[in-house]
């Protein structure tokens, strides 16, 4: 308890310029912890972050968490419910964990997903897709990225009746955006040793947007000659990865298509509350997410799986470069949940959030 | 082994056989209108890649079934920049196409020929069934779902500009005519059909007044259908759902892209695009085409090796047949398919077989009755 503060002091006393918060990041010292902002969400997003606290704490991951809530109000300096305050903390810490945050449908002020992506210029949303050994689906060989485009296409929320009846939709593709993908795209496939990289489109309809995206990412394809490169039109996409997921590898998507692909992946590994999720932004900075959603059914009960929020936790560490701890936490989650014994309801078994947590806990 | 135990283990015997090698025949007991039987003109656009191959098994089935119809060839290749006047005077005057895929080339300029002619004839609705073949072993059984997908608007309106450089503007359209008719075509079809629900694709929660005005659409005419059960799903989940739960999906009815991404991930769960049946259908024109669009045209290797799978166009065949009200002639097809299926020494390269195109066509005109 004693060091635990002691390092704390140590964390902020050092820690007043951003150069020095970097560069012990980049030496991963385990004596300076890491400021990291949490968001956990609505719903079941408190118990889960409990849960996943309590994990990191039993790992000796050394970070500081910076918790921050949605307020019941909208915030008029960023139009929604997430405040001004929120925001500059992941923008000051860089990095970041959220937990599923209820969208209020409908109601003229802005999504607060969209809200964080577009504030904290998320580019890219990254989500592998594994299947979890022990875990049976009915695809075993599931071993994929898929990385989608985060702030543009067809999210770009521009819409307006032109008259009565008839309604636009504007899709946007800019070069700009559609470049940083697919670099962070290929250079993700060559730090983490991915063979391939499929651009996934539609330009044969829309040849213009979707033919601009293809032409940055072949651009990209061609500084780095060492990675497979294919591009794949969207149906037969779709079919490939219902009928052989064994085929793709990394998979880069403007926004609608990733939106429909990564919910796909994850439904053929097991759903969302399996599948981790990492949002990129400029400057290095990574919010990981749970994507599943908010749960209220179950909120406050004991019952919810906190898996997600985990392995996304996971993906943090390994941005952060704290590859030790996160292979750790991951071949304890992943142990945990092939060894069968503790498995919550939604994979089929019957225990609560709590012994779910404390099973990892000791197989860490 | 008492004798009452060995009548019912006969019974048992003669059951589970009859079961595994008759696939259900219809007893067609409907009364055409004198002259009925003439023959039919039908325009035939073999297409590129696969398309020739698989047509022509089409072709050679209704010369064995001696069909009352006969076709009209017309050569269309991708990339032609328009299809040829002639062909759409013969589509209008026969009301009836069959046709293999069109290549389209990527980012290459020239306009989709398959989209054009949907949009020209305005066949506005797409319908996609995905089903279980008896006897093809898939990860997913108890599929049954029809797509039915908005074809003529949407994000294929093709209203693109580049507004400057490196900065595209791509225009999806919806209205409420458009959406209106599709929701009306899907809840119809699932009546006649004696279909139990109606499950609207959507993305209100991000494209709040375009996908809003298309399910206000479905709405409204789900009111006028009590009978039939309606829910909507947004795209996302949809897919999830479908590969992890697809019992739960009937009728879908889709604006034009997801019904893309639907349609073809149905497909895919169901057995493959290689023996999905569909078509283009509007007020006065019908197409018919190999259901699903992935891998219409085929890649060349299985141009090459004569592999192409003429399933999905054959059962393609046997909805227009009884478009045509010809259902005897589509009951025997669809039979004689389902047959050669589910005895499984037949098939092609995407179901796991590595007969030629030539062998199923052999196979389905050996089992027609």
């Amino acid at each position: 308890m004693a060091a635990f503060l002691a390092r704390r002091l140590l964390g902020t006393s050092t820690s007043s310029s951003s150069a020095l918060m970097s560069s012990a990041r980049a030496f991963s010292s385990s004596t300076t912890p890491i400021k990291a902002t949490l968001f956990p969400g609505d719903g079941i997003g408190p118990e889960i972050a409990e849960s996943f606290k309590q994990v990191f704490t039993a790992a000796d991951v050394a970070i500081d968490w910076d918790e921050h809530y949605v307020s019941t109000e909208v915030d008029p300096r960023t139009n929604s419910f997430l405040t001004w305050e929120s925001l500059q903390s992941v923008l000051d810490n860089k990095v970041g964990l959220k937990g599923p945050m209820a969208t209020p449908i409908g109601k003229g002020h802005r999504s607060l997903n969209l809200t964080l992506r577009k504030e904290l210029n998320l580019y890219a949303n990254v989500r592998p897709c594994y299947s979890l050994p022990g875990y049976k689906t009915r695809y075993d060989d599931v071993d994929l990225i898929t990385i989608r485009e985060n702030t543009e296409g067809e999210y770009s929320g521009l819409e307006h009746q032109v008259v009565k009846g008839v309604v636009e939709s504007i899709k946007i593709i800019t070069r700009k955006a559609s470049m940083r993908v697919a670099e962070y795209a290929f250079l993700y496939a060559k730090t983490h040793g991915r063979k391939k990289v499929s651009a996934i489109h539609k330009a044969n309809i829309m040849q213009k947007t979707d033919g601009l995206f293809l032409q940055c990412c072949d651009e990209v394809a061609e500084k780095y000659p060492e990675i497979e490169y294919e591009k794949v039109v969207i149906d037969n996409c779709c079919m490939m990865l219902v009928k052989n997921p064994a085929l793709f590898d990394v998979l880069v998507m403007p926004n609608l298509y990733g939106d429909i692909i990564s919910d796909l992946c994850a439904g053929l590994v097991g759903g969302l509350g399996l599948t981790p999720s990492c949002n990129i932004g400029e400057d290095g900075i990574a919010l990981a997410e749970a994507v599943h959603g908010s749960a209220p059914d179950i909120a406050g009960k004991n019952l919810a799986n906190p898996t997600a929020l985990l392995l996304s936790g996971v993906m943090m560490l390994r941005h952060l470069k704290l590859n030790k701890q996160a292979e750790q936490i991951h071949s304890a989650i992943i142990n945990t949940i092939a060894e069968g014994k503790y498995r919550t309801a939604d994979l089929g078994g019957t225990s609560t959030t709590t012994e779910f947590t404390k099973a990892i806990c000791d197989h860490l | 082994m008492s004798p009452r135990s060995l009548t019912l283990l006969k019974n048992l015997a003669r059951n589970s056989n009859a079961s595994s090698s008759c696939i259900q025949t219809r007893s067609v007991t409907y009364m055409p209108r004198p002259g009925d039987g003439s023959p039919r003109a039908v325009t035939l656009i073999p297409g590129d890649g696969i398309g020739p191959l698989v047509t022509n098994a089409v072709e050679q089935v209704m010369e064995a079934m001696h069909a009352p119809i006969y076709f009209e060839k017309y050569d269309v290749h991708g990339e032609m920049s328009r299809v040829p006047a002639e062909v759409m005077e013969s589509i209008r005057k026969n009301k009836v196409c069959l046709k293999g895929g069109l290549k389209t080339p990527v980012g290459g300029g020239v306009s989709s020929l398959n989209v054009q002619l949907r949009k020209e004839l305005d066949l506005f609705a797409s319908l996609v069934n995905c089903f279980n073949l008896p006897g093809l072993p898939t990860k997913h059984e108890n599929v049954d779902i029809v797509v039915i997908r908005e074809n003529t608007e949407g994000e294929y309106a093709g209203l693109e500009h580049e507004v400057v450089p490196g900065v595209v503007e791509s225009l999806k359209v919806i209205t409420k005519f458009c959406s209106e008719r599709i929701a009306k075509y899907a809840f119809e079809y699932a009546y006649l059909n004696n279909r139990k629900k109606v499950t609207a694709v959507h993305k209100a929660n991000i494209m709040k007044l375009a996908d809003g005005l298309f399910l206000e659409s479905c709405r409204e005419v789900a009111k006028k259908y009590p009978g039939i059960t309606y829910n909507e799903i947004i795209v996302d989940n949809c897919c999830m759902q479908l590969v992890a739960k697809p019992e739960q999906f009937d009728v879908m009815v889709t604006p034009n892209l997801y019904g893309n991404l639907v349609a073809n991930t149905a497909a895919g769960i169901a057995g493959g695009t290689g023996v999905m049946p569909g078509g283009n259908v509007g007020a006065d024109h019908a197409v018919f085409e190999q259901g699903a669009s992935a891998g219409n045209v085929g890649k060349d290797k299985i141009v090459r090796e004569n592999k192409a799978n003429p399933v999905a166009l054959l059962l393609s065949s046997a909805m227009m047949l009884r478009h045509l009200q010809f259902p005897s002639f589509a009951d025997r097809l669809e039979t004689a398919v389902k047959r050669v299926i589910s005895e499984g020494n037949c098939r092609t390269k995407d179901l796991g077989g590595q007969s030629t195109t030539q062998q199923v066509v052999d196979a389905v005109i050996a089992n027609l009755e």
